[in-house]
């Protein structure tokens, strides 16, 4: 494989603590090596230019059944976005929810390389390992949800751990997936009869359970199997008003609760899109952000990290495994309405939505998902996501990081909303100046990420025998004055390397790289009650039997690339 | 010593059952038995093993003479033929796998190719009304364990998808069903007295084309508003009686048929049966679901939606994608005399479309990929056997509740035969030569 050597630029990577030094970065083989290893390297002039790591997403939808719903059933978000295929690209198109070939072409071109796909319906695993396959570039992962699944509900309302964690072995092998996700925990399985949970002390119908008791079982399963990544959660009653209180109910949850993993992992849950459970009121006439609070608690516990989801202020498709929100969103804004229930395991809603600028609720998300970024003290535990599409395209994330690095570029956004004064009344982001770095960028988008995902071994930084996936923007921290720079250079990479091959050239796609696969094989020690669950519940309510479930690697996956863990002991 | 292979996909309609076990012969190269599937699941499996099956490809010349060709020959004449067309038409898809759909799609891409599905003629106007209203639905295990409230609307399921109401809908004691069928309310909306609507606690017997008016009344008796005395042929009392069944449910679904998506009205039909599942989420928990026919033509629809965004008839032929149905829907081509090719693959337009679609095609370059000698292929230039998806060749496939499910390959092809994948990836290989792409 051709070795690089990319020359004089300003390295941004917070594990290694290099903050905006000249430093060389030599390629061989596909991974990060000192310069002395390589002997007739290509020389890549990065002088004036930002370097960083391939960026890495943590959560995002970009792969499965709720994801196709969103694109064959809006014709509209094609409207003037398609491109014509040309050299290695195929023709792609769409905008909230763009066709695989464009999801792979966009995060390339932001400079990412991996990027996990944040909710999978394991019934409908081969569906999102079909669009993984098929998305070009970037290394994947995707997260089965539990939060609603029949086996977790029973074996945690009679406390046994050691079943659920057997049975979560169990489900990430046979889906090959990489997580423990949990939506809406108790709420969506409510929806099979219309319900909701509102709260994490709400009883699930039937079950005898609650949410509460959900997420840390689980979370107590996820360290039995010292799973690379955390618990993944999106806790109840996203989205309404005075939701806060749920949030921070949930964080303390785990307050105390240590990591037991050999990844370096070093939280012990994942709380994603924050920005829709930080709203204080009671009422959308009195929402305001409870960001401050949120942080404050965030910043005293450092066993957890989450995500922002931040509003971009655009025409987006929501979509999410909380069957409920979606229905309640649906008659909020009478826009079209998808929702389909999963057996067994979970269900997922659609429905479009747009943060539209002269909308005062609009304007109170957008500056809250800011907020939470800049009063985050540990930029290695907050990450950058628009939870995508639900909050706007991953695409805008270099114009998320543009109004977290410029005061100046947000109080032009906030000048432009129609309601500015209120949203400025009912927030606190224009009392904060705070002007985030490219050291703090790089570990909010993939030092921090890659290692809450217990992936600090391949990705996140530049250290030599990670992945060579490096990305360079042309991007010059010494002079850059403008804030709208920032949002060209990081939307437009000036070099992407992939796993040791140039896969963008001057903001140009030039290969499809080689991607890989992630799941995670985690082993236990046998356990004949999951196993003759697993058959029962096959037998009796599953409509597909045991032995069709699998997911096939040879025929679903493009590189399978397991992780494995020993649970045996 | 016969061997028995279990847990197969019956690859013939869209309620795709997976229970089906098949015996075969020692050397695995005949089918002896099929248990579990419904006499058409069954046929589907034993015609591989038909007599007549064509196994080399014919072409027919100037005179109409059939006469036989090889695979590289076949492979060219459709390679030429896609690459030479100003805008080939490439439909079907529906009875086969994503594999091969997604091999099709890079060549009509290539090609610059309108790629259709047989939604076109059924539940095209479905995907349309999604696009308009969306859809709340579920899984059918969802219908399985839950549902205490079925309506078949404009379908007929008993000799459709034979095995549906015993898997699904109807007989199944699910988790919260324990009563099975006793404690489930049929409705069967069907102007025909069918062996469904036999069944029914209630039947429906609407007039003609009236759907829309119905579905529009149980809108209206849903929040107890006035209606006139009959509606669609149906007393008021009826629909009142139908409204109050369905709303003192715990989980009505909905599933609907090519009654009500090919009769007067078309989308607007669905439309409205979609508005009225939301209506009924206001009181309880309703879903809808299309019968959809094909084992596969759910599949075609989700490969085409993520790799184009759209879901059916997608014109490629301009370089980026473009969706119009009623335009660039394969019928509205071929009547309009647009297309000046056509490839079929997994479907029979031959005996399927309007006799004005079908001249169309028997006056163009054509290629027809089929097991069998069908309708269509009389009509094409060049007839191209393939191995039956399904029963020799593995690949995924989705029913039609989106739920994918691996295929299983139980036997092998007759020797030297391709599959449908196989031969589009030739194909496309010889594509990329004759463009000179990489
Ligand atoms: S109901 Fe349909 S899928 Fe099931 S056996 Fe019959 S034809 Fe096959």
């Amino acid at each position: 494989m051709a070795e690089y050597l990319i020359k004089n630029g300003f390295v941004f990577d917070p594990v290694l603590g290099i903050n905006g030094d000249k430093v060389d970065i030599a390629i061989k083989d596909g991974k990060i090596v000192q310069s002395t290893e390589i002997k007739n390297p290509t020389v890549v002039d990065a002088a004036g230019k930002t370097v960083m790591a391939g960026g890495v997403d943590i959560h995002a939808h970009v792969a499965g059944p709720k994801v196709n719903v969103g694109r064959n059933y809006r014709p509209e978000d094609k409207l003037f976005t398609y491109e014509p295929g040309k050299g290695v690209k195929r023709m792609a198109g769409g905008f909230s929810v763009p066709t695989v070939f464009r999801t792979g072409y966009k995060y390339a071109q932001m400079g990412y390389t991996t990027v996990m796909e944040a909710a999978m319906p394991p019934l409908y695993a081969r569906h999102t390992h079909e669009e993984m396959r098929d998305t070009p570039i970037l290394d994947q992962g995707a997260y089965p949800v539990f939060g609603n699944n029949w086996f977790v509900l029973e074996y945690l309302k009679n406390h046994e751990v050691e079943n659920t964690a057997a049975y979560i072995s169990w489900l990430l092998r046979t889906t090959r997936g990489y997580a423990i996700k949990i939506v809406n925990p108790g709420g969506t399985e409510a929806w099979g009869w219309g319900l909701n949970c509102n709260s994490i002390h709400d009883p699930v119908p039937y079950f005898d359970i609650t949410p509460a008791q959900i997420m840390k079982g689980l979370m107590d399963a996820n360290e039995a199997l010292r799973l690379p990544h955390s618990v993944h959660i999106h806790t109840n009653n996203l989205g309404n008003p005075g939701n806060y209180e749920t949030t921070l109910d949930t964080f303390k949850l785990f307050q105390g609760e240590k990591p037991n993993n050999d990844f370096g992992r070093e939280q012990v849950m994942h709380h994603t899109h924050v920005q829709f459970h930080s709203y204080g009121g009671d009422s959308w006439a009195n929402v305001e952000s409870k960001a401050d609070e949120i942080m404050n608690y965030v910043n005293n516990n450092d066993n957890m990290t989450m995500d922002l989801g931040c509003v971009t202020l655009d025409e987006t498709t929501t979509m999410t495994a909380d069957g409920p929100f979606e229905h309640h969103l649906t008659e909020l804004n009478h826009l079209k309405w998808a929702n389909t229930d999963v057996e067994l395991e979970t269900a997922a809603g659609v429905v479009p939505y747009i943060y539209s600028p002269n909308i005062k609720v609009c304007g109170i998300q957008w500056a809250i998902g800011l907020e939470l970024g800049l009063l985050a003290k540990d930029p290695m535990r907050v990450f950058i996501t628009t939870d995508h599409p639900n909050a706007g395209p991953f695409f805008r994330y270099p114009r998320v990081m543009k109004w977290l690095m410029s005061q100046d570029a947000r109080e032009a956004q906030m000048d432009a909303l129609k309601w500015a004064e209120k949203v400025r009344s009912a927030t606190l982001l224009s009392g904060l100046d705070r002007e985030l770095t490219l050291y703090e960028i790089a570990a909010m988008t993939r030092a921090g990420t890659a290692k809450a995902l217990g992936l600090s071994h391949m990705y996140g930084s530049l250290k030599p025998g990670l992945e060579a996936d490096v990305a360079v923007y042309d991007y010059n921290p010494e002079t850059a004055e403008d804030p709208e720079l920032i949002e060209k250079a990081f939307g437009n990479a000036a070099y992407l390397f992939k796993g040791g091959e140039i896969v963008v050239k001057e903001g140009e796609v030039v290969s499809n790289g080689n991607k890989k696969t992630l799941w995670v094989d985690a082993k236990v020690a046998e356990n004949p009650q999951v196993q003759r669950d697993i058959a029962e519940k096959f037998m009796r309510y599953y409509t597909v039997t045991q032995a069709n479930y699998e997911v096939n690697e040879k025929v679903f996956m493009k590189n399978p690339y397991r992780i494995e863990v020993d649970a045996t002991q | 010593m016969a061997k028995i292979i279990t847990d197969v996909v019956c690859p013939f309609c869209g309620t795709l059952c997976d229970d089906l076990e098949v015996k075969v012969s020692d050397d695995g190269k005949e089918i002896l038995e099929v248990y579990n599937a419904c006499v058409i699941g069954t046929e589907k499996f034993l015609h591989s093993q038909a007599e007549d099956r064509l196994t080399v490809p014919m072409k027919q010349d100037e005179e109409g003479n059939w006469n036989e060709v090889s695979i590289d020959e076949a492979v060219d004449y459709t390679a030429q033929m896609l690459c030479n067309a100003k805008k080939p038409l490439m439909y079907g898809w529906s009875s086969t796998n994503c594999e091969a759909q997604s091999a099709g799609h890079e060549i009509a891409e290539l090609c610059g190719a309108v790629v259709d599905n047989t939604a076109t003629v059924c539940h095209g106007t479905t995907l349309i009304a999604v696009q308009d209203v969306g859809v709340p639905s579920c899984t059918l295990g969802e219908v399985k364990n839950r549902a205490d409230r079925i309506v078949f609307w404009g379908c007929n399921p008993a000799h459709a998808h034979p095995r549906h109401m015993s898997r699904y809908s109807i007989f199944p004691r699910g988790f919260f069903t324990g009563k099975g069928h006793k404690a489930r309310k049929m409705v069967v909306v069907d102007p025909r007295s069918t062996d469904t609507a036999k069944m029914a606690d209630l039947h429906m017997q609407i007039e003609q084309g009236r759907d829309y008016e119905l579905l529009s009344a149980l809108r209206v008796a849903i929040r107890g508003n006035p209606l006139p005395e009959t509606v669609a042929g149906i007393p008021r009392e009826t629909i009142q009686d139908v409204a109050e069944t369905l709303k003192s449910g715990r989980f009505v679904v909905i599933f609907f048929g090519m009654g009500v998506t090919q009769s007067l009205s078309k989308n607007h039909n669905i439309d409205i049966a979609i508005a009225l599942t939301r209506d009924l989420n206001d009181y309880t928990k309703a879903a809808i679901m299309p019968m959809r026919g094909h084992y596969n033509v759910t599949g075609s629809g989700q490969v085409l939606g993520w790799q184009f965004g759209f879901p059916f008839c997608v014109d490629l032929s301009r370089g980026f994608a473009r969706y119009n149905p009623g335009d660039s829907t394969s019928n509205d081509l071929l009547r309009r005399g647009e297309v000046d090719a056509v490839f079929v693959l997994g479907s029979d337009p031959g005996a399927h479309f309007p006799i004005s679609s079908v001249k169309k095609i028997a006056q163009l370059p054509s290629v027809c990929v089929d097991p069998h000698y069908t309708p269509t292929s009389a009509v094409c230039k060049l007839h191209m056997p393939t191995a039956f998806v399904g029963v020799e060749e593995g690949g995924c496939a989705y029913r039609m509740d989106n739920v994918p499910i691996e295929t299983r390959k139980v036997v092998e092809p007759p020797e030297g035969m391709l599959s449908d994948e196989g031969f589009l990836e030739r194909v496309l290989a010889r594509v990329k030569e004759i463009k000179g792409v990489a």
